[in-house]
C-alpha cells in the first residue's frame, strides 16, 4: 500500500491522496474491530478494489467473508447492511455512485433512519453507507449529482462530506465507530487530490466545522470541491485586500452552525457554495439558520453559489456553466462587500 | 439454440425460418458499422478527443444487429450504458451519435447526454441508460402504452447479466408476464458485470432459466451468431405482437474490450479474451455468407470501405460541429420553461 512509501513532510505528516486516506481508515478499522466488514459492487476485485480503488488490498488482507462483492442490487446492499448492523456487526456498504442510491432510499430512509426511534430506542444501527458524488468529469446527468440534501432532510441519519484527505480519514473512522446510520459522501474530483495526513491514530468528531482559512471581511461556507474553489477565491481576493474566511462544515448533519454563526458575527457577510442543485440545497438551510440567530449582524443578503437547477450536462462547456467555480464565488463576494 | 417452455422444460427449436439474402447482408453491414463506429470512438477517446467515459460492445454486435433487425422501425427498444450498437442497429444516424460523443451541439442529445444517454425516439430507441437495469420497467411502460393505444408494437429491453440481478428486472418480468405485455427481455450475457464474473453474482448458470419463475418462456441463443439471434427475436416478436406475452431471451456472448475504455482488466486473463477471438460474430457471419455464395472477398472489402467512409464522415461532421454554448445548459429542462427559475 502507498502508505509505507508515502513522502514525509517537515511536520511529520505524510502526503496521501483522498483515496489512500480512505483506504487507510477502512484498513485500520477492520484491523481494530472484527465486526467491521465491507460490501458493495466490485469492491473485492483482487488487485483492484472498487472503481476508484478505495477498497484496494482489503480482500487480500481480510478475505472474502469481510470484503464482499455483491450483485448489482443496490437496495439489498443497503438493506442487508442495515439488517447486519442491527444484529451485531458494523457494515460499511458502498453504493458506487450516489446517483444510484435512489434505488436504496427506502431502506435508508424508512428502515435505518427510523428503526431505533420506532422501536423505542431499544436497538442501534451502526451502519456506514459510502458513496461518491459530484460533477466535473464529464460523466453526465446520472453520474454527477451531489445529493447530500436528500439525507440531510432525514432525521436519524448523519451526513458526512469530507474535503481533504486528512478529514476523509478521520471522519470515516468516526463514522465506522458511530452507533447510528451514517451516510458518508465522497467526491470523485477530490479522490486524487493530495494532502497531509497525520501519522498514527486519530478521529475527527462529527458536527465540528473546520475553518480552512481565517479572514475578516466575508465568510464562505463550502462543501466538497467548493472548499477548494473558495480557497482559490480567497487567494485571488487577498491581493485586493479582501480577507475571506473559508469554513468547511465537514458534516452537514449534524451541522456545526455555531462556528458559522460566530464567523458571520465577525465578518457580517455570508456566501454558501455547493455543487448540489441550488433549489432545496443545504445552502438554503445554512443561510436560514444563520439568519435565525444572527440577522442583525448581516450587512448584506447571504448568497448561494450552487449547481444550477438543471441536471449536470455532458459537454464540458455546458457542465462548466451548470456547476459553480471560483469565478462565481469571487463575483458573489463582490456582491456582498 | 434451445427453447425453454414455461415449466422450465427444454424443448427443441420451434421454427427455423429462412432469412432472406438481403437481410443477411444487412446484418453484416450493421455489425460492420457498429464495429467501425466503436473502434473509431475507442481511438478518439484514447487520443483525448472525447470527454467522460465510454463503454464498447465490440464482440457483441450480433446481439444488437440480430435483435434490432428483427423489429419494426416503430417498435421500441430500451438500451444500456453499452448502447452504441443498439442505437446504430435501430437506425439512429451515426453522425449525430458521433457528434454526441464529441459533446457537440449537433449531437443526438445536443451534447447534454453523451455516450451513455443517447436516445432517438424517432426510431423507437428510448435511450441508453446510465442506471443498470433502468430500461426494464421503461420497456414495460412502452408496452403498456402500445396496448392502450391499440397498436401492435413490441418493446425489446436490452440488459446485461449484471442487470439481471437488479430488482427492476424481476419486477418488470413479473408484471409483463402477469399482464401478457409485448415485451422481449433480451439479456446480453457477456460474462461480466464490470469486474464481477457473471457466475459470481448468479446462483444458476443461465439467466433464461429464471423465466420459469416469471411464467414466461425462456430461450438461450448463441449471441455471437447473428442469424440465430435474428431468428429467435423474429419468432418471439411475432409471438408477443399477436398477444402471446413476454419472453426472456438470453444471448450468450462475450465482451472483448474492457468494461470501459481504459479498464485495466485485472479480473480476467488475456488468454481468455484471446480464446474468444475465434467466436468473432462478424467473421462468423462473413464466413457463413461466403459459404452460401452471398459474399466474396471483393464484396466484403467494398462493404468495409463503405462503412469506413460513413464513419469517417461522421467523425468529420462531429469535429466540425460547434460546441454547445454555455447558455444552453439551462435549456430543455421543462416543456414550458418556468419563468424566473434561478
Ligand atoms: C444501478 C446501477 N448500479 C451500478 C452501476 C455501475 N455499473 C455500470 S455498468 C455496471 C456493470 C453492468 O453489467 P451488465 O449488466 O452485465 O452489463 P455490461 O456492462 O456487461 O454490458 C455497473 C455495476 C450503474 N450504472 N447503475
Ligand atoms: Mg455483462
Amino acid at each position: 500500500m502507498a502508505v509505507a512509501t508515502a513522502p514525509r513532510t517537515e511536520t511529520g505528516a505524510r502526503t496521501l491522496t483522498y483515496v489512500e486516506a480512505l483506504n487507510e481508515a477502512l484498513r485500520e478499522e477492520m484491523r481494530r474491530d472484527p465486526a467491521v466488514f465491507v460490501m458493495g459492487e466490485d469492491v473485492a476485485v483482487w488487485g483492484g478494489g472498487g472503481v476508484f480503488g478505495v477498497t484496494k488490498g482489503l480482500v487480500e488482507e481480510f478475505g472474502e467473508a469481510r470484503v464482499r462483492d455483491t450483485p448489482i442490487s443496490e437496495e439489498i446492499i443497503a438493506a442487508s447492511a442495515i439488517g447486519a448492523a442491527a444484529t451485531g456487526t458494523r457494515p460499511v456498504a458502498e453504493i458506487m455512485y450516489v446517483d444510484f442510491i435512489g434505488l436504496a432510499m427506502e431502506p435508508i430512509v424508512n428502515q435505518a433512519a427510523k428503526m431505533r426511534y420506532m422501536f423505542g430506542g431499544k436497538i442501534s444501527i451502526p451502519v456506514v453507507i459510502r458513496a461518491q458524488q459530484g460533477g466535473g468529469r464529464g460523466n453526465a446527468a446520472q453520474h454527477s449529482q451531489s445529493l447530500e440534501a436528500w439525507f440531510a432532510h432525514i432525521p436519524g441519519l448523519k451526513v458526512v462530506v469530507p474535503t481533504t484527505p486528512a478529514d476523509a480519514k478521520g471522519l470515516l473512522k468516526t463514522a465506522i465507530r458511530d452507533d447510528n446510520p451514517v451516510i458518508f459522501l465522497e467526491h470523485k474530483v477530490l479522490y486524487f487530490t493530495k494532502g497531509e495526513v497525520p501519522e498514527g491514530e486519530y478521529t475527527i468528531p462529527f458536527g465540528q466545522a473546520d475553518v480552512k482559512r481565517e479572514g475578516t471581511d466575508v465568510t464562505v461556507v463550502g462543501i466538497h470541491t467548493q472548499v477548494l474553489e473558495a480557497l482559490k477565491a480567497a487567494e485571488e481576493l487577498e491581493s485586493e485586500g479582501i480577507s475571506v474566511e473559508v469554513i468547511d462544515p465537514r458534516t452537514v448533519s449534524p451541522l456545526d452552525i455555531d462556528t458559522i454563526v460566530s464567523s458571520v458575527k465577525k465578518t457580517g457577510r455570508l456566501v454558501v457554495s455547493h455543487q448540489a442543485y441550488e433549489q432545496g440545497g443545504v445552502g438554503g438551510e445554512i443561510i436560514a439558520r444563520v439568519v435565525d440567530v444572527a440577522f442583525d449582524y448581516l450587512d448584506a443578503p447571504p448568497q448561494r453559489v450552487c449547481g444550477k437547477n438543471v441536471p449536470v450536462p455532458y459537454a464540458e462547456s455546458l457542465e462548466r456553466a451548470a456547476l459553480p467555480y471560483k469565478e462565481e464565488i469571487v463575483a458573489a463576494i463582490r456582491r456582498v462587500l | 439454440m434451445a427453447v425453454t417452455d414455461v415449466g422450465g422444460a427444454r424443448a427443441v427449436q420451434r421454427v427455423d425460418n429462412d432469412i432472406d439474402a438481403d437481410t443477411q447482408l444487412d446484418l453484416l453491414r450493421v455489425m460492420l458499422r457498429i464495429r467501425c463506429f466503436e473502434e473509431r470512438a475507442e481511438a478518439l477517446f484514447l487520443a483525448g478527443e472525447l470527454p467522460g467515459f465510454i463503454h464498447l460492445s465490440i464482440g457483441q454486435e450480433a446481439c444488437a444487429a440480430g435483435a434490432c433487425l428483427a423489429l419494426r422501425r416503430d417498435d421500441y427498444i430500451t438500451s444500456t450504458h453499452r448502447g452504441h450498437g443498439h442505437c446504430l442497429a435501430k437506425c439512429a444516424p451515426a453522425e449525430r451519435m458521433m457528434a454526441e460523443l464529441f459533446a457537440k451541439a449537433t449531437g443526438s442529445c445536443k451534447g447534454k447526454g453523451g455516450s451513455m444517454h443517447i436516445a432517438d425516439f424517432s426510431v423507437g430507441m428510448l435511450g441508453a441508460n446510465g442506471i443498470v437495469g433502468g430500461g426494464a420497467n421503461l420497456a414495460v411502460g412502452a408496452a403498456i402504452a402500445a396496448r392502450l393505444r391499440q397498436t401492435d408494437q413490441v418493446a425489446l429491453c436490452f440488459f446485461g447479466d449484471g442487470a439481471a440481478n437488479r430488482g427492476t428486472v424481476h419486477e418488470a418480468s413479473n408484471l409483463a408476464a402477469v399482464w401478457k405485455l409485448p415485451v422481449i427481455f433480451f439479456c446480453e450475457n457477456n460474462r461480466y458485470a464490470s469486474t464481477t464474473a457473471a457466475g459470481a453474482a448468479l446462483s444458476i448458470e443461465n439467466v433464461a432459466d429464471r423465466a420459469a419463475g416469471y411464467g414466461m418462456p425462456g430461450v438461450i441463443v448463441d449471441g455471437n451468431d447473428a442469424l440465430a439471434v435474428h431468428r429467435v427475436v423474429r419468432e418471439w416478436a411475432a409471438h408477443a405482437r399477436s398477444g402471446g406475452g413476454p419472453v426472456l431471451i438470453e444471448a450468450k456472448t462475450y465482451r472483448m474490450r474492457g468494461h470501459y475504455v481504459g479498464d485495466p482488466q485485472l479480473y480476467r486473463a488475456t488468454d481468455e479474451v484471446e480464446a474468444q477471438r475465434a467466436r468473432d460474430p462478424i467473421d462468423r457471419l462473413a464466413a457463413t455468407l461466403a459459404g452460401a455464395g452471398l459474399l466474396d472477398l471483393a464484396r466484403l472489402e467494398r462493404l468495409r470501405a463503405e462503412v469506413a467512409e460513413e464513419i469517417e464522415a461522421a467523425v468529420r461532421f462531429a469535429r466540425e460541429s460547434p460546441l454547445p454554448s454555455p447558455e444552453d445548459a439551462l435549456a430543455d429542462l421543462y416543456v414550458n420553461p418556468i419563468e424566473r427559475m434561478p
